[in-house]
């Protein structure tokens, strides 16, 4: 038993379902009290699709245990069939029905529908989305698809993209004209944009395009050994890594790598002289591993950033999330528990949070501006423009996107010049959001700090709150915690927001250090000068 | 409006309607999802659902943007090893309960709500609701209610959660009114105003905010409801000797003004007095109505089941707003508590209990009305569609009961019919949309 106030990942049937309902021709039959329902709205609400997702739920009651949810589940396969005549039909169980034990493949095996029946196995109380997704998409592949003829021009097929992944509609567009670039025609992209008719012709293409790992190499490995179909290992997110991949592509295809660039534009965004401001912001980064992987590269590589932190929810992919931290220096964190993914932003505290919707809004907790690199996301993260992440046009989507939320090159000097400035000072936040600037929205709960009082770094009175609250309170010393002088106080909360809670922390670290019981302006000073870079 | 004359009623209400009852895939949300709003009412108070990633999921799906800090309410998910018996489930809760209650000492009650899982695999969070109230009194009280999907629908697990309580509450011969169920806050206050300025009390209000503030009850006490959705918590209360004052439920002008005049009866109120009370309150109310009701008027509204308030509601569009109901659907009618709105409501609509939802989406689609309200599952592709929609959770999410809030509760549904006509742009199929014009479920 483990208590989760929220999680990142769903059950693995809401992984299922992102498969069924990214494509078309397909009809998910998931065994189900009604409650589970909600799921709908993750896709009707959330990504604003307009139909129903192809799932006919059985809703049993409790009236029904014992008696009869073995015929009631068969009744709802045969009525589904029946309205929806669908080109496949998936069957499983959701959570309470795993318990019962009433075997809908067996069940829907039996009814002898004249569609392929595909049972799933995904077991509810092990694993996750992001396998029910991945095994679901296996499944259908083991089921549907078979070697065959390769086509004579070069094909390729693109997999792992789902309805509710984060930019999958446009990454798989970006990545076609990609690969249009090189001379090659996709066969097929699924799940997403895909009828079961499509999957059984998925042999005849020469090789896969793996781009969502966490959702698609089940079916990629399986291809590779079926089809000889090979897959590609690079996953073209960011500049550096585009360029991989096409030669990845190359490699396979015996292609030529060299693209026409001329839309890309990231490189010189930020080796253009405003971009100086950019270098050396300290971020952190969270999220499914194939992303925070690709980000962290392109955060050092081609913006110049400093990595401080990063990890990933998802645990299967622990293995090459800790490699890629260690390159940076760093100890990957993998959790799916976001109190402790707070507590490590906090301790970090960055100038940047890259990260999910829950890195979203610990980064408002805690006053730290963020922007959004991957699922899950809100609906605020399907944008009815096309912005991929992938491919160039991808690489300059994320320029964009990570700098927005920060503060301009010059505004950052007039604000520090200027810090007193009534209508211009650092509380006002980037001149270019609207709204009414208060970035340090801390949540109505109340006893937050009592709360988490025990467990965290020394000088750190609350991990939500790197300013204003201590502030009210800084000159109360818990246990032997250097004191600050009015003063010094005052001197710090000229020192713009985005850079007070390190310039606090580091003075705090300083004179815990230096052995000094109160903080004066001139430690505040030496302390800036200690850790001058 | 002369309130107690018998002329008000229409001819014929819907009392007697024979009701269609559907028994068929639903697409309602569990009685878990109360917990959404009632963890922001009781302020000392934790939610802790023993159940599965399915039902933390919902809990946050529901919840949407609503993220806090720490929110009060959590799910004990099961594993493997609970359900092998590897572990023993009994005392894995123990822990996890100490744990979260060291964590957060502000927590004076603490729900263990049950969820489908922990109610297949038999799981006793009765006995274990004992045990820990016993471990953690006097600072801590421990309930128990049901919230799965199996037993529940929606708003009915604030319907266990207070029924869940009436056992405990102290006992008293005092004369006492209590109001049961969980307003927001700023309406609460309006109503205290409300019974206060009648000279109605003492009033005391279940799900109080704080457990110290929890009523007693007894054989002199009357109480009403106002939110139909309580018929559990109303047959506890009974069964403590408390007295039920039925009444329509207080939406819009008349549904307040019935509901206070029932407790104004009981307390012997003049007639004169309540008029000078209500008359200005009464006054606002109309003119905001009247705002909205010349986009509604006229116009034909279809209920899918998702909150039981709709039969409350459906008799407000249509005496209120000059609406038609084509088809009222209810997850659960409880004909007892919502006579008095079934009386009021014309006779015509459908009435169906329960739902087969793609037989309901194709009665929907044969009687094409203006306005259909509905879950968050169906609204957007029913939009799609042409139709026009009002998502159904925003009713129990809105302060909407009495006068100040009848204007609100207008425009609620205004709005959608408002914005059919502003957007004059016809809607493109973009590649995440599969064209409209399909049906919801359909597939090409
Ligand atoms: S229906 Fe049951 S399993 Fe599903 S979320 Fe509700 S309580 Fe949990
Ligand atoms: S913002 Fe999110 S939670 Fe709110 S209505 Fe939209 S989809 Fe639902």
């Amino acid at each position: 038993m483990k208590l989760t106030l929220w999680t990142y990942e769903g059950p693995p049937h809401v992984g299922a379902m992102r498969v069924a309902t990214g494509m078309t021709g397909l009809h998910y039959v998931l065994h189900a009290p009604q409650g589970d329902t909600y799921a709908d709205l993750l896709f009707t609400m959330i990504e604003r699709r307009n139909h129903r997702p192809p799932v006919t739920y059985t809703t049993f009651q409790a009236r029904d245990l014992g008696a009869d949810t073995a015929n009631l589940f068969k009744d709802a396969a045969r009525d589904a069939y029946t309205r929806f005549k669908p080109q496949a039909m998936i069957v499983g169980a959701s959570c309470t029905a795993e318990l019962i034990q009433d075997d809908p493949g067996g069940l829907a095996g039996a009814l002898d529908l004249p569609c392929p029946v595909i049972p799933l196995d995904l077991p509810s109380y092990q694993r996750k989305e992001n396998f029910g997704a991945d095994e679901t998409f296996h499944q259908l592949c083991r089921a549907l698809a078979r070697p065959m003829p390769r086509t004579e021009a070069i094909t390729c097929n693109i997999l792992g993209a789902t309805a509710l992944g984060f930019r999958h509609r446009d990454d798989v567009a970006e990545v076609t004209k990609l690969l249009g670039l090189m001379g090659i025609t996709v066969n097929v992209a699924a799940p997403l944009g895909s009828t079961p008719a499509d999957i059984a012709r998925m042999g005849q293409a020469h090789f896969n395009v793996l781009l969502y790992p966490e959702t698609g190499e089940g079916a990629a490995r399986w291809l590779e050994k079926t089809c000889g179909q090979p897959y590609t290992k690079v996953v073209p997110l960011g500049v550096g890594a585009t360029r991989d991949f096409l030669h990845e592509v190359a490699s396979l295809t015996g292609l030529s790598p060299k693209v026409d660039e001329s839309a890309l534009r990231l490189p010189w965004w930020s080796a253009s002289v405003d971009s100086t401001y950019l270098t050396g912001k300290r971020v952190f980064l969270f999220g499914d591993a194939t992303h925070v992987i690709a980000a962290a590269r392109i955060a050092a590589t081609e913006i110049g950033f400093e990595v401080v932190g990063m990890g990933c929810y998802n645990r299967e992919f622990a293995r090459p999330m800790r490699a890629a931290a260690k390159a940076y220096g760093l100890e990957a964190l993998i959790t799916d528990d976001y109190l402790e993914v707070e507590d490590a932003i906090a301790a970090a505290a960055p100038e940047l949070i890259l990260g999910t919707q829950q890195e979203r809004h610990i980064g408002k907790r805690l006053g730290i501006p963020c922007a959004v690199i991957s699922s899950p996301v809100h609906v605020q993260d399907f944008p009815a423009r096309y912005s991929p992440q992938m491919g160039f046009e991808g690489a300059n989507v994320i320029f964009d996107t990570w700098i927005h939320p920060l503060v301009m090159g010059l505004e950052e000097h007039l604000l520090t010049m200027f810090r007193e400035d009534f209508e211009f000072h650092s509380d006002a936040g980037p001149s270019h959001h609207g709204g009414k600037a208060d970035l340090r929205e801390v949540s109505d709960e109340a006893p937050l700090a009592s709360v988490a009082g025990g467990a965290l770094p020394p000088g750190f009175a609350s991990p939500r709150d790197i300013s204003e609250q201590i502030m009210a309170e800084a000159t109360v010393s818990p246990s032997g915690e250097p004191v600050w002088l009015p003063a010094a106080e005052r001197e710090l909360k000229k020192i713009p927001f985005f850079v007070r809670g390190k310039a606090k922390r580091n003075t705090e670290g300083y004179a815990r250090e230096k052995g000094v019981a109160e903080i004066s302006v001139e430690t505040l000073y030496e302390a800036k000068a200690h850790y001058a870079r | 409006m002369s309130l107690d004359s018998p002329a008000l009623a229409p001819n014929r209400g819907c009392r007697d309607t024979p009701v269609l009852k559907e028994r068929g895939q639903r697409e309602v949300f569990c009685g878990l999802t109360g917990i959404i709003w009632l963890h922001r009412k009781m302020q000392d108070a934790f939610f802790l659902v023993v159940g599965s990633r399915t039902c933390a999921h919902l809990l946050q799906s529901a919840a949407g943007v609503m993220i806090f800090a720490e929110p009060r309410f959590g799910t004990a998910i099961l594993e493997e090893k609970d359900l092998a018996g590897l572990a023993d489930a009994n005392t894995e809760l123990d822990r996890e309960v100490a744990r979260l209650l060291t964590r957060r000492p502000d927590i004076k009650q603490l729900f263990l709500v049950g969820s489908c899982p922990s109610e297949v695999i038999k799981l006793d969070l009765a006995r274990a609701a004992e045990r820990l109230s016993g471990l953690h009194a006097p600072h801590v009280r421990v309930y128990n209610y049901s919230g799965s999907g199996i037993e529940t629908t929606f708003t009915q697990g604030e319907d266990a959660c207070l029924a869940a309580m009436v056992p405990t509450l102290a006992s008293t011969t005092a004369r006492e009114v209590l109001i049961i169920g969980a307003l927001p806050d700023v309406v609460e206050d309006q109503c205290l105003s409300l019974l206060a300025q009648l000279g109605i009390g003492p009033v005391r209000m279940l799900p109080a905010r704080r457990a110290a503030d929890l009523p007693a009850v007894g054989p002199q006490t009357v109480f009403a409801l106002v939110q139909p959705f309580l018929g559990d918590t109303h047959a506890a209360l009974i069964r403590r000797g408390a007295r039920h004052l039925p009444a329509a439920f207080p939406f819009g002008e008349e549904g307040t003004t019935l509901w206070l005049w029932a407790l104004a009866q009981e307390f012997g109120i003049s007639r004169d007095h309540f008029d000078a009370v209500t008359a200005a309150p009464r006054a606002r109310a109309r003119k905001a109505v009247a705002a909205h009701a010349e986009t509604l008027n006229g116009k034909s509204v279809f209920f899918f089941p998702d909150s039981q308030l709709e039969i409350p509601l459906a008799r407000f569009l249509a005496r209120e707003c000059g609406m038609t109901p084509l088809e009222v659907g209810t997850p659960f009618l409880h004909a007892a508590i919502t006579g008095p709105d079934l009386d009021l409501l014309p006779e015509g609509p459908v009435i169906s209990e329960g739902q087969d939802v793609d037989r309901q989406l194709d009665r929907q689609h044969e009687a094409r009305p203006d306005l259909t309200i509905c879950g968050l599952g169906l609204a957007n592709p029913l939009e799609a569609q042409g139709h026009t929609t009002k998502w159904a959770i925003e009713l129990v999410f809105t302060p909407v009961h009495f006068y100040e809030q009848a204007g609100d509760l207008a425009a609620l549904f205004s709005r959608p019919l408002r914005r059919k006509a502003l957007l004059t742009a016809p809607i493109a199929c973009s590649q995440i949309s599969r064209g409209p014009g399909q049906s919801p479920g359909g597939q090409p």
